[in-house]
């Protein structure tokens, strides 16, 4: 009797149904999409931070001063020390390697360019621009292109094998010249490939492939700076502590979360005679800004969970509200409190697990519009939250329920009955 | 008797159209049917204090999220060409361009030599704007004396390796310092030395040939700041640090992107609720439609009579939920950004205008439904 009750109001009553029904519907959908958003965002957004471009340096340990005054280097290149090229793919095997979203090598090197009748005295720098490189069987490319998104070319990227380079914007207003033409640096003929943009000092630089400031350096395999770009999670207060001082269990906890100071740990161990660190400009504020971010979005979630929360109640007062002659009919035909009450829950189930169902799909597909959309990336949607947001659903759902219910049981069956309600 | 009293009846009406009855009309349904009715109001509040919180969330975000950024430091760069000084007022010029919105720094660099002949770059600057400009600098103690210095980590384990005062020479020049604290930033800061811009003056005799500039304002503003430099500043290089603008931008964009999508999907819940519940409401009161139809009241007259119910709801739900999204925008502020949201008074109209059309819709939709049915019919319960 009590299952074909429910039958017959879910088979008779399909508009009022189907109100509350798609209000859960939406509700849940909403919350699904906002919780995936919200667990996710801290990811793409760590992934959009890297836009400002290399959060380490690497150097090497024995180097002198450096001399340089707005990004030009007045340090005569005999000086200082040298990284190896050969050791630069080892990234690629440290523990947090598919956290390491590129690096990119530099190699400023002072070069005589004649212009005309006359020569001036220039930095060449040498660098990747998209360079392939394998470690073990993994092949992987790497570059300024990656770590330095900012830098515009204007004609193409020169070849990273190739000995044409790129001119910065003013040097080239300067000398004259614009992509595709030629110019004699050290002696030799190069071709210009385009002109770089960078606002920075690279701006009044001639930029090349490493090989080629190595080259006219005359040291092969020499590095004078590495810039490596990776993501990494905010400071904690694990993090600030100096490793040395930690007992051996939380060494490892420290060497295996993706601090910006474990992974600058982790590449000195890789690189040999390496001295790594975060470049404070760049790791310190990420932290912070994420942060806001990740905060911001939790509070619009929990105001989206609020606002559908409400939604759910809404609609199911109003669908219980309006059946109070079915009420005083029920309980004139002898049915008891407890079991109108049954009645309305069990319903009330039913709606909110199909609600729950529908809702729960309809999230997953906003999410992942969201993701596609917005940060051209998938918003992964964890198997875990299917249950945790069907038991919302039914939890809200009675919630809003409850207070209709009680109302609708205290009711007097005979006013009920007379249409005085 | 009677034909008397009908009489009297029609000329009242005749000299108030129906003005009061409507108003009575309007405010006993509200007493009446409270429960139906208070259930009705409180979706429209909470729809619309959802829709305030984010459209003051939206339209506020830039800006508390800017003045985070504005941690990463300066954004404009103002160079003098080959290597000369700027002209003595350029620091004056930009703090009048910048106008309070924004820090201006002046650096002033030479290369000077230690006692035992090395290289190392020595800056003079303004050190307490620099702590505020470069917040990321790692110090521990900042220099407040005439001769204290502030030493770059790298610096320092050559020039003073156990914290002694050290000599610095530039052009036959000695200057005494005293190593205050040292500085780490992994840039090349950490080679740098840094004294207060009257020391390295009056030790070098070297202007400032760097302005760092961080502008808090929108990209527009900025792009006006620089153009507005250039002009002021014709023997100086203008130029945006487009690292940080173009990261700035970035995620700026992405974060306001995610925050409309989810004022959209939130909003358009709520509206939704809105209009299940008050559409229902309206439904439910087919027989009141009925009565009145059957009294020979005009399909305009009814539609008008629940258009301005729905209308009256709608205004009073808006102003209502506005006052409370504003306050629950102003909590979010206060517990992510430790700022309050400003209350932004100009969405009032929207959040206004949006709750009396949403409830308008759901009002007269139910009508024009109900309008073929024969009032017989609802009175007779079918």
């Amino acid at each position: 009797m009590f299952g074909r009750l429910v039958y017959e109001s879910f088979r008779r009553q399909k508009r009022r149904k189907l109100l509350a029904g798609v209000a859960i519907t939406l509700g849940v959908a909403v919350a699904t999409a906002m919780i995936a958003v919200a667990t996710d965002i801290g990811d793409k957004i760590s992934r959009e931070l890297r836009s400002y471009g290399a959060n380490l340096i690497v150097t090497p340990q024995e180097d002198t001063l450096d001399v340089q005054i707005g990004g030009v280097d007045l340090k005569p290149p005999s000086d200082g020390a040298y990284l190896s090229e050969a050791d630069l793919p080892k990234i690629r095997g440290t523990f947090w390697h598919h956290n390491i979203v590129g690096f990119a090598p530099m190699l400023p090197v002072g070069v005589r360019v004649s212009d005309g009748a006359d020569a001036k005295n220039l930095t060449l720098l040498g660098t990747y621009f998209s360079k392939k490189l394998s470690f073990g069987k993994e092949d992987f490319v790497t570059g300024v292109r990656i770590t330095h998104p900012w830098w515009r070319v204007q004609g193409a990227w020169p070849d990273d094998n190739s000995p044409d380079v790129l001119l910065g914007e003013s040097l080239a207003a300067k000398l004259g010249r614009k992509a595709g033409d030629e110019i004699e640096i050290a002696g030799q003929q190069h071709r210009i490939a385009g002109i770089l943009s960078t606002g920075g000092a690279e701006d009044d630089q001639i930029v090349a492939p490493l090989a080629l400031a190595q080259e006219i350096l005359g040291k092969p395999g020499a590095v004078r700076r590495l810039y490596v770009s990776a993501l990494t999670k905010p400071e904690d207060a694990l993090s600030r502590r100096d490793p040395k001082t930690m007992n051996p269990e939380m060494f490892d906890r420290w060497y295996c979360s993706p601090y910006v100071a474990s992974i600058a740990y982790q590449l000195q161990e890789a690189i040999p005679h390496s001295h790594a660190e975060q470049i404070r400009q760049i790791a310190q504020n990420e932290g912070t800004v994420l942060s806001r971010i990740k905060g911001l979005m939790l509070l619009v979630t929990l105001a989206a969970l609020f606002a559908s929360a409400l939604a759910v109640s809404a609609a199911m007062a109003t669908a219980i509200f309006e059946r109070r002659t079915e009420v005083g009919l029920m309980k004139a035909l002898g049915a008891g409190n407890i079991s109108v009450a049954a009645l309305f829950f069990a319903e009330a189930l039913l709606l909110a697990l199909m609600g729950g169902v529908v809702g729960f799909a309809g999230g997953a597909l906003l999410a992942r519009q969201i993701g596609r959309s917005i940060f051209d990336s998938q918003i992964t949607i964890e198997p875990v939250l299917f249950p945790i947001i069907l038991a919302i659903a039914v939890i809200v759902t009675f919630a809003g329920s409850a207070m209709a219910i009680r109302r609708a049981v205290k009711f007097d069956p005979v006013y009920a009955l007379r249409g005085e309600a | 008797m009677s034909s008397h009293r009908n009489s009297d009846v029609a000329n009242r009406r005749a000299d108030k159209p129906h003005t009061s009855m409507f108003l009575r009309m309007l405010m006993r349904a509200a007493v009446l049917r409270r429960g139906r009715a208070a259930s009705a109001l409180l979706a429209m509040v909470v729809a619309a204090a959802v829709a305030t919180t984010m459209l003051n969330l939206y339209v506020d975000v830039q800006a508390k999220l800017r003045k985070e950024f504005r941690n990463y430091g300066a954004n404009i760069v103002v160079v003098a060409r080959d290597g000369q000084a700027l002209p003595a007022d350029a620091l004056d010029k930009v703090e009048s361009a910048v106008a309070g919105h924004g820090l201006a720094v002046p650096f002033a660099y030479v290369v000077a030599r230690t006692a035992d002949g090395q290289s190392v770059v020595v800056s003079g600057t303004d050190l307490d704007q620099v702590r505020k400009l470069d917040s990321w600098w790692s110090v521990t103690a900042w220099p407040n004396a005439s001769q204290d210095a502030l030493v770059g980590v790298r610096a320092a384990a050559v020039v003073s390796p156990q914290g002694k005062p050290f000599d610095l020479s530039f052009q036959e020049h000695t200057i005494h310092l005293n190593p205050a604290g040292t500085l780490r930033t992994g840039a090349s800061e950490d080679s740098h030395i840094y004294l207060s811009l009257k020391d390295f003056e009056s030790w070098t005799g070297v202007q400032p040939s760097t302005i760092e500039i961080a502008s808090s304002g929108s990209s527009e503003e900025v792009s006006a700041l620089i153009q507005r430099l250039s002009q002021a500043l014709p023997a100086a290089e203008v130029r945006p640090i487009r690292q940080i603008m173009e990261g700035e931008a970035r995620v700026l964009g992405k974060t306001r992107a995610t925050l409309a999508a989810a004022a959209a999907l939130i909003i358009a819940t709520a509206a939704l609720c809105v209009l299940s519940t008050l559409i229902g409401w309206v439904f439910d009161r087919r027989r009141d439609f009925a009565i009145m139809k059957a009294l020979g009241a005009s399909e305009r007259l009814i539609s008008g009579f629940f258009a301005a119910e729905a209308a009256a709801l709608g205004a009073v739900g808006a102003i209502l939920g506005f006052g409370i999204g504003v306050g629950v925008a102003a909590w979010i502020g206060r517990v992510n950004f430790h700022a309050p949201v400003v209350p932004r008074f100009n969405i009032l109209p929207i959040v206004f205008a949006g709750s009396i059309a949403v409830a308008l819709i759901s009002a007269v939709l139910p009508i024009f439904l109900l309008r073929r049915v024969q009032p017989a019919m609802i009175l007779r319960g079918e």
